[in-house]
């Protein structure tokens, strides 16, 4: 097996493939690109959450002759952005169903003409009534989706759940609440858009999924696949906010382009990309644990609510996610989760690394704390006896087949961070300080790729060609500072056996490149990254077996061999289509089986420090430790966990999306606050390896993981420095001043 | 857009520059519309995020926050006035080996905020350079390798970074 032999490029630290375009500034990100004679776009937007558009005005002193105007009236296909569903449309045509929806466009050569024009679009609205949380929505009162506001149910059952509580020596509930959180890519959504008669539709954009985008695109233009070009710029960041959003704004851009017969740019400024692009689905995890004396667990029962937003978009596949990730990494032989999606009227909430998982995750990470505490047992010993270990099954039923090192994570997590000194240590200084400090544990894992028989649907087709004396990878799997370029290009040189510097990446273009699926849910690594790996064997298979490629070459006899195979039979190209591992079975209707055919597992440990004079919350240090599976590249894979450590840190303690009346109102970089260079704590990060035989040399998902366990980690040291639970985040300082000051105010009150 | 703007006169990169503009206009739209240097990104737009971030006359600003006008005579350093005859200043080079650029969109900003630091404490400790950068966001590297790229650029010798855009 190729996952046991030794490498020479793959697991080292090889430079970033596009780092040193990247330093030198020369880039090119969609915002630094020019078209000839190209105009500039901009989107006029809803300004109430729900309502019928009663009429369109245009303000007398703006000569708009000079500009192009689009409405759901120019609309040549469907008004629809093709995703899971068809219920968003692209333009809101005489309904709207959340603030800052779109209902019109502008494009003018000169950009600077935009904002006045559209201020000048004066648009009247009976205002319907809007339903702007979970629990509004649950009541359906009001219906502002299908007929019961649900974008989606999940049930998900295990043997009796119900029968279980009667023997139970210990019940314990709880409910967790998790807020929206904002991707804040510091490069905002933008998109080039070019019409023709005779080419169709072509569009550059900052996206992670060109053939989403295309696939949307046929449907607003009605065109034949061959008539819409689909080209990823260097993206500056997307952690899934680039996911389903570039369809909208591609879209947009090209029904401009259209109208006005010039290429026209769309570049959202901050407040525009924050107030109107998707965000993480805000949650409500209740849970109810049944235990025996012993503190193992005997019954689950989980219900999951999440905020969807006002259209389906990916609410179905993220509820999803989170359903399956809802028990947390324990064996439990009774399980019920239920899991609902709601309509509420706000901007659709999206795809946000972890993709559910992070919300799941808070729950039952907490709950198991709040559990060790009802019972008056270590929190570290209640996960231990409760760990999912090789042959045991999930929640769906699925078989532990490969190793599962949980304890081990454990171990070294503690040892690494020194958890139980710091812990007595603590303890003793908390007592006479005003700083109380607490260490608190997330234990966790993630499903790498497509949930069930998603991979299976996706069909993804990867290969490599050879081209100006290069191997180049065919794939739309795509680059935004996860290191997609770099671990591909890893692997086909591996894999072939030739350098690094020999391997290069074919343009992110839909014209070029074949569809290898989306760029999302830890699948690149493992799914593509395997593709590309049989593409590569089985060219040299086909060097050897055609044009007479000896068992062992150097790259010019290979590049020779390839030059003889063009000139005999033509082009000379690899694809390799998507092969499940063997032995997977899912049933989509019952939700049992394998929900994911590998885990990635983690163990994080936060040391916080709590002021009880300031109210502040403050992670000190973080040590993560995870089994990935083969480590591709060292330096990007640390890179993906602090990234992902960080940005969880955030969720937990700083990042707060404020709505009012459906609109977000701290759509700024001023008032979202993520952390700086200045709260970030040292994070220490460790790999275990395990290879697993049916991805890429070994690899699992690794993205998305660590996002998943520093928000319970910090909670958790949170309770452990404060004595006091807190199941909500983001948690604020106002929030903590709120509940450790309420003892003091009772002081207060019978001394007064 | 037609009007007959005074010229401003400039000095980018070690090259003198002149811009007829309006004198309100943004230094980050002179830079990428009308000198095309776009390696220096917008990312807030109101002074937050850094990406902006250029050297005038030696002070580190958000170039996104200057107008032209305050630019006249200046001294302007972009990520694209870093690299030596073409090669990567030892502060990228140490980036690349780091892992200190992933998406790659704050870099330059990012570049510019270590140079500065660099150019008035060559040895920076760790505390310094968190305090150095805490005016540049990053939302893919949590900050680390970003560090690990500034403490090695000030253990190697070679040209300070301040005086690499005088070619």
């Amino acid at each position: 097996m190729s996952t046991h032999a030794k490498t020479r490029i793959v697991g080292s630290p090889v430079p970033r493939k596009e780092g040193v375009d990247k330093l030198l500034g020369r880039a090119r990100y969609v915002d630094d690109i020019e078209r000839e004679g190209m105009w500039h776009g901009t989107t006029v937007r809803s300004t109430i959450p729900r309502g019928l558009v009663q009429s369109i005005k245009f303000g007398r002193h703006i000569d708009w002759t000079e500009f192009a105007v689009v409405t759901a009236a120019d609309i040549p296909g469907e008004n629809h952005i093709q995703l899971i569903f068809a219920d968003q449309p692209c333009l809101a045509d005489g309904r709207v169903n959340h603030c800052d929806e779109a209902i019109l466009l502008l494009a003018h050569p000169d950009k600077c003409k935009l904002r006045e024009a559209a201020a000048a679009v004066h648009i009247d609205y009976e205002s319907l009534p809007p339903v702007f949380t979970i629990e509004e929505s649950e009541r359906q009162d009001t219906i502002v989706w299908g007929a019961d506001n649900v974008l989606k149910s999940f049930l998900l059952e295990k043997g009796d759940v119900d029968s279980a509580w009667t023997g139970a020596a210990h019940v314990v509930e709880g409910e967790y609440r998790t807020g929206a959180q904002e991707h804040l890519y510091i490069e905002n959504n933008g998109c080039i858009a070019e019409f023709s008669a005779e080419d169709g539709v072509t569009v550059w954009g900052s996206l992670q999924c060109p053939y989403y985008v295309h696939k949307s695109l046929l449907a607003v233009f009605h065109l034949p696949e061959d008539k819409v070009r689909v080209i990823q710029t260097e993206t500056g960041g997307a952690f899934g906010g680039k996911e389903d959003y570039p369809s909208t704004l591609a879209s947009h851009a090209a029904l401009l382009a259209m109208k006005c017969g010039h290429p026209v740019k769309m570049v959202y400024d901050r407040m525009e990309d924050l107030a109107a692009t998707t965000k993480r689905h805000p949650s409500r995890t209740r849970h109810r644990t049944a235990l025996d004396a012993n503190g193992k667990l005997l019954a689950m029962d989980i219900d999951i609510a999440t905020d969807g937003g006002a259209y389906s978009t990916l609410s179905s596949t993220v509820l999803s996610r989170a359903t399956l990730h809802s028990p947390g990494p324990y064996v439990c032989p009774n399980i019920r989760v239920r899991g609902r999606a709601w309509a509420t009227n706000t901007v659709p909430y999206g795809a946000f690394r972890g993709f559910g998982a992070p919300q799941a995750i808070f729950a039952i990470e907490r709950h198991m704390d709040e559990i060790a505490a009802s019972l008056g047992m270590d929190p570290i010993e209640l996960r231990r006896r409760n760990f999912l270990h090789d042959g045991d099954t999930t929640a769906t039923e699925q078989g532990m087949r490969e190793p599962v090192i949980l304890d081990k994570l454990l171990d070294r997590a503690l040892a690494e961070s020194g958890y139980h000194a710091k812990r007595a240590l603590f303890v003793k200084q908390n007592a006479t300080s005003a700083v109380k400090r607490g260490m608190g544990v997330a234990a966790f894992y993630h499903g790498s790729g497509f949930t069930g028989s998603g991979e299976r649907y996706l069909n993804s087709l990867a290969g490599i060609d050879v081209t100006g004396g290069k191997v180049r990878v065919l794939v739309s799997s795509t680059e935004f500072g996860q290191g997609t370029n770099t671990i591909l290009t890893q692997i086909a040189a591996e894999a072939i056996g030739l350098d690094y510097e020999d391997v290069v990446m074919a343009p992110p273009d839909t014209g070029i490149v074949p569809n290898s699926g989306p760029t999302v849910a830890s699948r690149t690594s493992m799914v593509v990254g395997r593709l590309i790996e049989r593409a590569s064997r089985q060219l040299v298979a086909l060097l050897q077996d055609q044009v007479g490629l000896a068992n062992s070459f150097t790259p010019d006899e290979f590049f020779g061999a390839c030059e003889r195979y063009r000139a005999a039979r033509g082009e000379v190209v690899s694809l390799c289509r998507y092969e499940a591992p063997p032995n997977i079975f899912w049933d989509d209707q019952k939700y049992s089986g394998e929900a994911y055919p590998a885990y990635a597992w983690s163990v994080h440990v936060a040391q916080v420090a709590v002021d009880t004079v300031t109210y502040s919350a403050e992670v000190e240090e973080f040590w993560a430790v995870q089994e990935v599976g083969k480590v591709l590249n060292p330096v990007l894979a640390g890179g993906q966990i602090e990234g992902g450590v960080a940005q969880g840190i955030g969720y937990a303690l700083y990042e707060k999306v404020l709505l009012q009346n459906g609109h977000m109102v701290n759509n700024q970089m001023t008032n979202y606050i993520m952390p700086t260079a200045e709260d970030v704590p040292s994070i220490h990060v460790y790999f275990e390896e395990i290879p697993f035989s049916y991805g890429a040399y070994g690899a699992k998902g690794i993205g998305e993981l660590p996002h998943d366990g520093p928000a319970p980690a910090v909670l958790n040291a949170v309770r452990d420095a404060v004595g006091v639970s807190f199941n909500t985040i983001p948690l604020m300082p106002e929030d903590l001043l709120a509940k450790l000051n309420a003892p003091l105010l009772v002081e207060e009150a019978a001394t007064a | 857009m037609s009007r007959n703007w005074p010229a401003i006169e400039l000095v980018v990169n070690g090259d003198k520059r002149s811009v007829q503009a309006p004198p309100m206009r943004r230094l980050l739209d002179v830079l990428r519309e009308d000198l095309h240097l776009t390696g220096t990104k917008e990312g807030c737009g109101e002074g937050e995020c850094g990406s902006c971030s250029v050297r005038m006359n030696g002070e580190l600003v958000n170039s996104c926050l200057v107008p032209l006008l305050q630019a006249q005579g200046a001294t302007i350093q972009t990520v694209e006035g870093l690299a030596i005859d073409g090669d990567l200043h030892p502060l990228q080079q140490a980036f690349l080996n780091c892992g200190g650029a992933q998406c790659g969109i704050c870099t330059p900003g990012m570049l510019i905020a270590a140079t500065h630091l660099l150019a008035n404490n060559p040895h920076p400790s760790m505390a310094e350079i968190r305090e150095g950068l805490a005016g540049n966001l990053c939302r893919c590297t949590g900050f680390k390798r970003i560090f690990d790229s500034v403490l090695a650029a000030g253990q190697i010798k070679g040209p300070t970074p301040s005086e690499s855009h005088a070619r």
